[in-house]
């Protein structure tokens, strides 16, 4: 299984994994953001966990349908699955390798953004913390909906279908946290919730998904 | 003889056929009965006028929206447990059905809200949670649209729906969480003395009743559509074989 993590990493990382695409979806939102809105900097303070929040978000959304879908295509998916680890084992090493190359980079990042957008200075350790406790849920929703899209001709588009309102919880309680804590209220609440997610996701969501893939590969 | 004999396509098809009529009676009879009733011959509320009688349709279609993905979510365990295929054909059959519940109850909601809250939406926990669950009756409808094998279709289409459930549920406490309230409370509840006044109770609990038979109907109409459509796609394979 670290074989496994190696491997994908060592993928996503090399030329045309797109490991930095999704960094870079990410600073070109936040630029954006600005034009959208108008450079006032109260509100841009007022919005920014939001916008970082959704902008985290998406970028975890573009990289999705990597997870699965090029070893489904080469047939090395079967290979794992035939493999001698249980494949809840491999889809939970795939979401783990998926949060390292985008969840993590994206946590580290953000501050640096949060310049750009006049982020409160009490809120850029809620961000940080809220973003590490919520983008491993982020990883795991997303390879359940990457392993049930992970045949079909047009899964992208599916995938984002099925994943976004997967991912309500979590936006609601990583952006209340980042939110509170820039607003200087207690933030200790969501932040829980928020782990708390993610915990029941890293225990549930590995079976859902290899379930999805079973039924993909029959 | 069990409840599981009507698994059998051909038997769920006799007994459909028998109920679907009745049903379908009832369900008129009732909502002819529940809606005139609650429409012409209730008093107007002193505070709401006229507008409360909307509720003989936002009620019982919001009550229907989140009974239909109940009525999924069993359907789909039936099919994962026991493999029957009628069960997964009657959890397609009801996804559109109570999407479009959902979205009677989203509409007229915003109609009653205009005059009574000043605003056609809000963000409010309740609505917004009904709004996320029509997001997740267009995803279970997509899915099933979007696989060509019929019984991967079912097993993806059922795992969705168990993870779906819990993130509904999840979403539900989640929107509470993100903001208050502008809906009032539950209209309904097994366990209160008096609901809603008397005058408007009954007539709207003929509509509820309407309603579900309406739901039962459309659900069995739509699953032996689907039956039939299998069974037509079965010929047409047998044709190009032979």
């Amino acid at each position: 299984m670290i074989a496994l993590l190696r491997r994908d990493l060592a993928l996503a990382v090399r030329a045309g994994g797109g490991f930095g695409l999704g960094l870079a979806f990410f600073l070109v939102l936040c630029v954006l953001v600005p034009f959208g809105v108008g450079p006032e900097a109260a509100i841009l303070s007022r919005i920014a966990p939001g916008i970082l929040w959704i902008g985290a978000l998406l970028s975890c959304l573009l990289s999705l349908d990597r997870i699965f879908a090029l070893d489904f295509e080469d047939g090395s998916l079967d290979l794992l699955a035939t493999a001698p680890v249980p494949l809840e084992g491999v889809t939970a090493v795939k979401a783990l390798a998926h949060w390292l190359t985008t969840g993590l980079p994206l946590t580290l990042i953000a501050p640096g953004l949060g310049v750009l957008l006049n982020l409160p200075a009490e809120g850029y350790l809620w961000l940080v913390a809220s973003l590490a406790l919520g983008t491993p849920a982020l990883s795991l929703i997303g390879a359940f909906g990457a392993a049930l899209t992970v045949g079909l001709k047009r899964g992208g588009l599916l995938l984002s279908l099925l994943v976004l309102p997967l991912y309500v919880p979590t936006l609601i309680f990583g952006a209340q946290a980042a939110a509170r804590g820039a607003a200087g209220m207690d933030a200790v609440t969501p932040l829980v919730l928020l782990a708390g997610l993610s915990a029941g996701t890293l225990a549930l969501m590995p079976f859902a998904a290899a379930a999805a893939l079973r039924i993909n590969l029959r | 003889m069990s409840f599981w004999e009507y698994a059998n396509p051909k038997k769920f098809m006799q007994l459909s056929s028998v109920l679907l009529p009745w049903v379908a009676g009832l369900a008129v009879l009732c909502l002819c009965v529940g809606l005139v009733w609650g429409f012409f011959f209730t008093p107007d509320d002193y505070r709401q006028g006229a507008t409360v009688k909307i509720i003989y349709l936002h009620v019982p279609a919001a009550l229907m929206a989140i009974n239909a993905w109940i009525m999924m979510l069993v359907a789909s365990l039936i099919w994962i447990v026991r493999r029957h295929h009628v069960s997964a054909l009657a959890a397609r059959a009801a996804a559109p059905v109570g999407l479009t519940f959902t979205v009677i109850a989203l509409a007229t909601g915003a109609i009653w809200g205009q005059p009574m809250w000043g605003t056609w939406w809000a963000w409010d926990p309740r609505l917004t949670s009904f709004l996320i669950l029509a997001l997740f009756y267009l995803g279970y409808i997509a899915m099933w649209e979007a696989v060509e094998n019929a019984d991967t279709a079912a097993d993806l289409t059922s795992v969705l729906c168990l993870v779906g459930s819990v993130f509904a549920v999840l979403s539900r406490y989640a929107v509470l969480f993100w903001n208050q309230g502008l809906h009032q409370g539950a209209s309904l509840s097994m366990d209160a003395e008096e609901n809603v006044a008397d005058v408007f109770y009954h007539p709207l609990l003929v509509s509820i009743g309407g309603f579900v038979m309406l739901f039962v109907a459309l659900v069995l109409l739509r699953t032996r559509t689907e039956i039939r459509a299998r069974r037509l796609k079965a010929l047409l394979n047998r044709e190009r074989m032979a």
